[in-house]
This record gives C-alpha cells, structure tokens and sequence, in this order.
C-alpha cells in the first residue's frame, strides 16, 4: 500500500467523482433542452419563410388555408420598437451622464441608482398597465384609444434602466486622466463630456443600447393592451394612433388559434424576431470581445 | 511674455458658455429623476386605480378564489396562489441544475474553449423572447409530456399535486417553461460569482489536502453564496412576473385546484387573459392583482439588492 498514489477506492474520491459526474448530467440537462429549442426555432420556421410573407397582410383566421403575410407586424414592431428609443435613449444617456459624471456619491444619486435596478426588475406586463391606465383609458393623445405610441411608450419603461446603467457604467470606465486633461486645457464640462468622455465611452454604451433595443423588439406582454394588434398595413404617420400588430402581438394572438396556417404564420414569424435578436447579440459580443483585445494591446 | 500672460489673465469664459453649462447639468439632472418620476407613477397610478377594489374587498381578495364578472364578484386568491407555486417550484427546479451547470463551466473538466462556448450559448438563451418560448411550450413541450404527465397521474395520484386528469395544458408545464427561462439567468449570475472567488482561497484548500469537490463545498461555494443567492431571488422577481410564455401554457383557469396537472392561473397571466375586455368593477379588481404582483415583485427586488450590497464586499 503505497499512499503516495492515487487510490480509486478511497472514499473521497469516489465522492469526488460521484459529484464531477452529477455535474456533467446537470450541464447536460441545462443544456441539451436549449440547444433542441433554438434548432427546432430556427428549422421549424426558417421552413416557412417564403417571399409573400413579407409583403402581404395576415388574413383574419378562419378555414382560409393561406394565411398571409406579416407585413404589417414587421413594419409595427421597427416603428414601435424606435418610438420606444427615441423616447428611452435620450433620457437615458442624460440620467447616465448625471449619475457618472455630475453626482458625487449623495443620497439622491443612490437613490436614482437604486430606482433603476428596481425599475428594472419591475414585471414587463405592469409596465403595459401603467400606460393603460394613463394614456389608452384616459384619451389623452388626441382622443385615440389603443396605439402603436401608446406600446412604444411602454416599452420605453422596459429599456430605459438598461440605458441609464449601461450609460453610467460605460462613462465610469473611462480614465480620470481624460477629464483632468481636457478640464485642464480650459473646456468646460459640457464640452469635455460631449466631447471627450461620452464619445471615449461610445462604443461600450451602444453596444449596452443596441442589447437593450433587442430585448425591447421581443417583448409582448407591454404591447397587448397598449399597441393591441392590426391585420391592415401601415401606410402613414397617421396609424401611430391606431391599433399597431407587432411581430411579438402577432405569434401570441396566432399561437392560440386553432387554425394551422396562423400557427405556421406565428413561427414563421418567431424565426425572423429570435434570428434577429440573436444575430444582434452575438454581433455585439464580437464587437465587445475585439475592443477588449485592442485595448490590452 | 508679459503681453500673453495679460492675455491669458483676462481671457474669461462669455456668459453664454456658463449658462450652456448649467442648463445641460440641470437637463441631465431632469433627465435622471425620471426614473423616480416613472417609478413613484407606476406605483401611484396603479394603487389608485385599485383603491375602489381595495375599499370594496380589503385583504378579502386575497383569500377568496371567486372571480364572477356576472355576478361582481373577485378575490384573486387561485391567481396569487398560481403566482407563487409556479415561481417558487421552477425556481426549486432550476437552482441546482442552474449552480450544477454553472460549477461545470467554472472547473476545468473540459477545455476552457468548450467551457467559454457553452458560456456565451447560455447567456444567450436569456434572449430569446418569452412568447416564443411559449409557442415552443404549446406545440413541442406539451406533447412531449402528455404521456409522462399520465404517469405522474397514475403512479402518484394519491399525493394531491397530481390528483387530477392531465388535460392539455397545466400548471406543470407553466413550472416547465419557467425553468427554461429561469435556468441562463441563475446560471450565468451563478458562473460570475464562482469566478470571483478568489484563486488563493482554492489553492489554499487544495494545499491542507481538500479534495476538488470538498473544496467547492466547504470554501467556494460559501465563499459565492451572496452573488448566488441575489441571482436567485433576481430569478424569482423575473418567474413572478413572467407573463407570456405562462400565459399561453398555463390553461387560464381560475378554478381552484391544488393539483399542478389542472390548468391554473397566474397574476400576470390573469392580466393579460382579461384586461382587454374588462370594464367596470373588474378593471378595479384587476389593478388589485397587479397591485399585488408589484408588490411581490418590488419586495423580492428589493430584498435582492440588500443582500448584495451587505455581502458584496466580503473578499
């Protein structure tokens, strides 16, 4: 009996290999049905795309066996989903310049800070009720009901703390130096935030932005009693106070009929929004991963 | 010499400049407080709006399970009670197999490489839109357990979780797709904390003899339980609210049952089944439950943060 070798018997490490291998199986378990999801997304309904689905209108269910197309959710999903930025990105970079570059660490700012993760973790459907509440049941935008602003509003909610904290964050990593510097030269801070530290910071926050827009296009649950849903295609700025279909709208309205050719319609249509948002994301995670490698060089 | 510095002395800033500055301060500290504005709003408005409910039911509504638009009846307590077995069960579900993946992906059993790809795939999941998910549930999930679901009913019918016929769609496979959804999120916050322990506490453990698995027991998982522990609660705030992939999975019924093979109900799948269509009394009734849900939600969120700023800075 040598101690100094390894012993497969001895009760420790027996256990150890009984844990390695449990963890084996929970990455496999983890894993395995993920993989099976995202393939059987992508077959499923890239096997649906043809041309006329972008260009034509989905017809109203029914024993019809062609269904359409989802122009009009396409287009509803790219105005709502800038409505939602044109709202949210603004307002964010500006709280993230407050918060990263003008507070000094006092009670408001950790309050706002701690207002963004709270708001963040706020359900995406309360989200829809407070604008409900607000704009659909009080009239308010010119007398119109349920409207494409109403959902893009709404979903502005959802993006604005990803923006603030990628916009906060983004702006702390750059280099105290850069300010003392451009400060030093005689700029003033607006100057030297417009022009040094915000555009130093650029790419980390869009690249946050871009994230946060993607996961705006896909929500649905803000945009059901707020944006509601359109058969008809969009043809003027007029229809931003109307019903506006999105594609979300649209695979949750069609997933539920009973009918074949609107269940294919809503994976055809969940093939465009998951390739979409997945190809943002790994385009911007290249991007990230590249600009890390030039900085340590 | 003397002329420049003169020049220098008397260069001041115009007016016009300062004033620029002040105003883009102020603007961006406008621009700031509207979190607080949308925040305290969301909470106000919504609490207003279920005060005619409040007044009409108390806490009654929380514990009566009758919801009758005929007769203007509510208490959301199937809804609440849904809400919380579904997140509590998935979240059950998913913490070891999230905390298993996540120590798989921090030892090195397999090249970093693999171990880096099965990362960034995770985290990528947490992309995918939840009614897609759904879809998914509908067409591909529920089939798939149809026959094991049968099982469960046969085998084990006795115990009242699976005292009922499975019909379709149930509270189970709610639990289900929940795990899906939940499983990058503890996963990926899991990996962080594991990575953050720091080397010299491992090498540390392996030099007094520790085994590798003893070593994970004893030290790093200790020394990783509050980021752990926050990505968790984060989880259980996201499965609480999760609306659409549970509503269109969970059977929307509002009949009570405690059995998780009957079709059931959630706060938020209660939402948005009804809030198009209802009026009157029941928008009031309904604004209750959301009330309910924020709460929930704001509590767990809160509780969250707390424990990661008490325990962050630990090492």
């Amino acid at each position: 009996m040598n101690s100094l070798y390894y012993q497969k018997r001895l009760s420790r490490n027996i256990g150890d290999k009984f844990f390695t291998s449990l963890s084996v199986i929970c990455a496999l378990i983890a894993i395995l049905p993920l993989i099976f999801l995202v393939t059987y997304i992508l077959i499923k309904g890239g096997s649906q795309i043809t041309p006329e689905l972008f260009t034509l209108e989905p017809n109203p269910p029914g024993d019809d066996l062609d269904a359409g197309g989802i122009n009009p959710a396409l287009i509803g999903t790219l105005i709502i989903t800038t409505i939602a930025s044109i709202i949210a990105i603004p307002v964010g970079v500006g709280g993230g310049i407050y918060l990263a570059e003008y507070s000094k660490g006092g009670a408001f700012s950790r309050f706002i800070r701690f207002g963004v993760n709270v708001l963040a973790g706020v359900p995406s459907i309360i989200a829809g009720v407070f604008i409900y509440a607000l704009i659909v049941s009080t009239k308010i935008l010119f007398g119109s009901m349920y409207s494409g602003l109403a959902g893009g509003m709404a979903l502005s909610i959802l993006m604005l703390p990803t923006v603030i904290k990628t916009t906060d964050e983004g702006l702390k990593l750059v280099p105290n130096e850069l300010r003392y510097a451009s400060l030093g030269v005689g700029a003033s801070m607006y100057t030297t935030i417009l022009k040094v530290t915000l555009p130093s910071a650029f790419r980390s926050i869009a690249t946050g932005v871009v994230l946060g827009i993607a996961r705006a296009a896909g929500e649905t649950a803000p945009l059901i009693f707020t944006a509601l849903f359109s058969y008809y295609y969009i043809t003027g700025l007029g229809d931003l106070f109307y019903e506006m279909g999105s594609l979300a709208v649209l695979i949750y309205n069609f997933a539920l009929e009973p009918y074949d050719a609107q269940n294919k319609l809503a994976w055809a249509a969940s093939f465009i929004l998951v390739l979409s948002i997945l190809s943002v994301n790994i385009f911007s995670r290249i991007l990230a991963a590249f600009t890390e490698k030039t900085k340590r060089v | 010499m003397e002329e420049k510095l003169t020049l220098f002395k008397n260069r001041k800033r115009f007016g016009i400049e300062k004033n620029i500055d002040i105003i883009f301060k102020n603007t961006a500290l406008v621009l700031s407080s509207f979190v607080a504005i949308i925040l305290l709003g969301i909470i106000l408005v919504v609490f207003f709006q279920s005060f005619e409910s409040f007044s009409r039911y108390g806490l009654k509504f929380l514990v009566t399970s009758e919801w009758n638009p005929v007769k203007d009846e509510y208490g959301a307590f199937t809804a609440i009670y849904g809400t919380l077995v579904t997140s509590f069960l998935s979240l059950l579900i998913t913490i070891p197999l999230g905390v298993g993946t996540a120590i798989f992906i921090t030892e090195d059993f397999v090249p970093k490489v693999v171990r880096e790809i099965i990362g960034s795939f995770v985290e990528l999941l947490a992309a995918i839109p939840s009614v897609v998910l759904g879809l998914w549930a509908i067409f591909v999930m529920e089939p798939f357990f149809r026959a094991f679901f049968v099982f469960l009913h046969n085998f084990f019918g006795w115990i009242p979780l699976f005292s009922t016929e499975p019909t379709g769609r149930n509270s189970l496979l709610a639990i289900l797709i929940l795990v899906v959804m939940l499983l990058p999120i503890v996963t990926s916050i899991a990996r962080d904390s594991l990575n953050q322990v720091p080397k010299k506490l491992r090498n540390a453990a392996y030099g007094i003899g520790a085994s590798r698995w003893k070593t994970i027991f004893s030290v790093i998982l200790p020394a990783a339980l509050s980021g752990i522990m926050a990505g968790v609660l984060l989880a259980l705030g996201r499965a609480m609210g999760e609306t659409m992939a549970v509503t269109m999975i969970i059977g929307n019924s509002n009949a009570f049952s405690w059995s998780l093979l009957s079709p059931g109900y959630t706060i938020s799948s209660m939402l948005a089944n009804q809030f198009g269509e209802a009026d009157g009394s029941q928008v009031s009734s309904l604004f209750y439950a959301a009330f309910v849900l924020m709460i929930l939600s704001l509590v767990v969120n809160i509780f969250a943060q707390w424990l990661v700023k008490k325990f962050s800075l630990k090492y």
